[in-house]
């Protein structure tokens, strides 16, 4: 039982994870590969508040989420000189230096010593250091992110991004300067991406660098591939599947090691096998 | 009165000057055809106007407002609606919201927390009515046919509610149903006053519907004038038997 609910943390945090991204890459087109960045910040915010200070858990969500949407506003606005596969590579060259941030800059992150001891909220008399109210709050969390994001996708901003997506400039033509709605989806997913990692960093109580790399942020987008650009019911999906994915690899024989070890290789194969057979995911409404 | 003016235009790639020192006047409430042969800088003389090109020197007057640097993002606010002579249209998104979306608010913040007023949607509603989409209105762009799809595109054009339409060979490869659409379509915005720039290469077209002929050459204005006049001057119909 608590392996199930540690479990289905884990894929409400990547859940979060993947409806927010999806608004960036499915809905708006820009392929970023810089939101573990992001998850990063908001990890690392609250792991520094709540072991070096005497700030509490929800204020450093909120703290996160404003240092997330300052260096998501920098970054969106240098992304937005690139498209397509530049942009790609962009935000791909952000991620590297977010990483090199949380691993060098010592004295705030402890570098590749990671930081341990990061402990759980507390509200309303609810101790949330028991997993099972600690799996409640973060669903409650990711309920709050799936229906922002819905009303943001619904709404006339959302037709908008989509347009986008499909061709930025003729939209322009049509009197929307694409650089403002494109830099207030960044931010959102981006803001979302640091809940998802204040939530994270107090449940797993240890973060170090090496859980916001490249392959991070790739694991994210192949949540909402695999789930299905511009559906956000896909990406909760999405997460659901590659969090489960370990647990079926070892359910059909394999033993423990070799499955995580398999983890990486499956992750590969399900991508060119979606590109190949479904490049709109398993529910997705729109190709890359 | 002038809807709109351009003073020595300049563009050029590389080498090729697409525009080269045009200077034209277009009238209120008319339409005026832009012709000449392949490569003479008609397509790119829209792209100016619109800011899709930069433009190099020159001056493009609206309204008597004069621009040197022309945003795409602020064209509207000129008063300006453009087509393209490569339909583009929104392809995954269905043929109602390639219209609705030109009708949102501009800004991030209204669109956010926007309500279609019934008024937007019956805008939508008349315009593709008017250009005989309204039973496709479900329809992913994608799906339609290439007349389709050029008059979805006239359709959003129209929904803009502009004072000058830059349509780019909208009747180019249309069979006689959907041309007929199309030629109604330009007609009536000549007769609501509007001014049409309209980029054509069918002689029969132009003098149907042009009240005012423009002819380009390598990016220079070879001539101009009514069109009847113009039609019938040698050197005109040298060019494009020449291209
Ligand atoms: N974006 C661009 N980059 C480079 N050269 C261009 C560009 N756009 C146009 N040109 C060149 O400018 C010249 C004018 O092109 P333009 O498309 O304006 O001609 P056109 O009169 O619309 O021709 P057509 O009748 O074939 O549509 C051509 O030589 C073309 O190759
Ligand atoms: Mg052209």
């Amino acid at each position: 039982m608590e392996y199930l609910i540690h479990l289905a943390i884990l894929f409400t945090v990547y859940a979060m994870l993947g409806v927010s991204l999806n608004l960036v890459v499915g809905y708006t087109g820009l392929l970023s590969l810089t939101h573990a960045a992001f998850y990063g910040i908001g990890s690392y915010t609250t792991a520094i508040l709540l072991t070096q200070s005497g700030v509490d858990f929800f204020p450093s969500v909120v703290l996160g989420i404003i240092l997330t949407l300052i260096a998501s506003f920098l970054i969106g606005l240098v992304l937005s000189k690139f498209r397509d596969d530049y942009y790609a590579l962009g935000s791909f060259g952000f991620n590297a230096i977010a990483f090199a941030v949380f691993l060098n800059w010592q004295n705030l992150t402890r570098g590749p010593l990671g930081i341990p001891g990061i402990s759980k909220p507390e509200l309303f008399g609810i101790d949330f250091s028991n997993n099972f109210n600690f799996l409640m709050l973060v669903l409650a969390f990711l309920g709050l992110v799936y229906l922002a994001s819905r009303f943001i996708v619904n709404s006339s901003f959302g037709r908008v991004l989509k347009s986008i997506r499909e061709d930025e400039e003729a939209i322009q033509v049509f009197g929307y300067n694409t650089l403002y709605f494109k830099l207030a989806v960044f931010m959102i997913g981006a803001g979302m991406a640091a809940i998802a990692g204040s939530f994270f960093a107090s449940y797993i109580t240890f973060i170090d660098p090496s859980g916001f790399t490249l392959m991070e942020s790739v694991f994210i987008l192949v949540i909402i591939i695999l789930g299905g650009l511009a559906n956000l019911r896909g990406s909760v999906l999405g997460a659901l599947f590659l969090i489960l994915l370990p647990e079926i690899l070892r359910f059909v024989g394999f033993p423990s090691s070799v499955a995580a070890q398999m983890r990486q290789l499956v992750y590969g194969l399900i991508l060119i096998l979606l590109m190949l057979y479904r490049p709109q995911g398993l529910l997705g409404e729109y190709k890359i | 009165m002038n809807a709109l003016e351009i003073k020595k235009l300049v563009k050029h790639f590389d080498g090729v000057y697409a525009v080269d020192n045009l200077s034209l006047a277009i009238e209120k409430g008319k339409i005026a055809a832009v012709i000449g042969p392949n490569g003479s800088g008609k397509t790119t003389l829209i792209n100016l106007i619109s800011g899709i090109v930069p433009i190099d020197s020159g001056v493009v007057i609206i309204n008597g407002v004069g621009a040197r640097a022309i945003k795409p993002y602020n064209v509207p606010a000129y008063g300006i609606t453009r087509t393209f002579q490569e339909v583009r249209l929104f392809n995954q998104m269905t043929v109602i919201d390639n219209i609705l979306v030109v009708l949102t608010e501009r800004n991030v913040f209204g669109a956010l927390f926007e309500k279609h007023s019934a008024h937007h949607l019956k805008r939508v509603e008349e315009v593709l009515i008017k250009v005989g989409l309204w039973e496709k209105r479900s329809a992913l762009a994608q799906s339609l046919s290439y007349g389709q799809r050029k008059l979805l595109e006239i359709g959003r054009a129209l929904a803009m509610d502009s004072e000058v339409f830059l349509l780019d060979e909208p009747f180019a490869g249309l069979f006689p149903e959907m041309l007929k659409i199309m030629v109604a379509a330009v007609k009536d915005l000549r007769a609501s006053g509007k001014t049409v720039v309209l980029i054509e290469h069918n002689m029969d077209l132009i003098r149907e519907l042009a009240d005012h002929v423009v002819v380009l050459d390598s990016g220079k204005l070879l001539a101009e004038g009514k069109s009847e006049e113009v039609l019938s001057r040698p050197e005109v119909m040298e060019a494009y038997l020449g291209e």
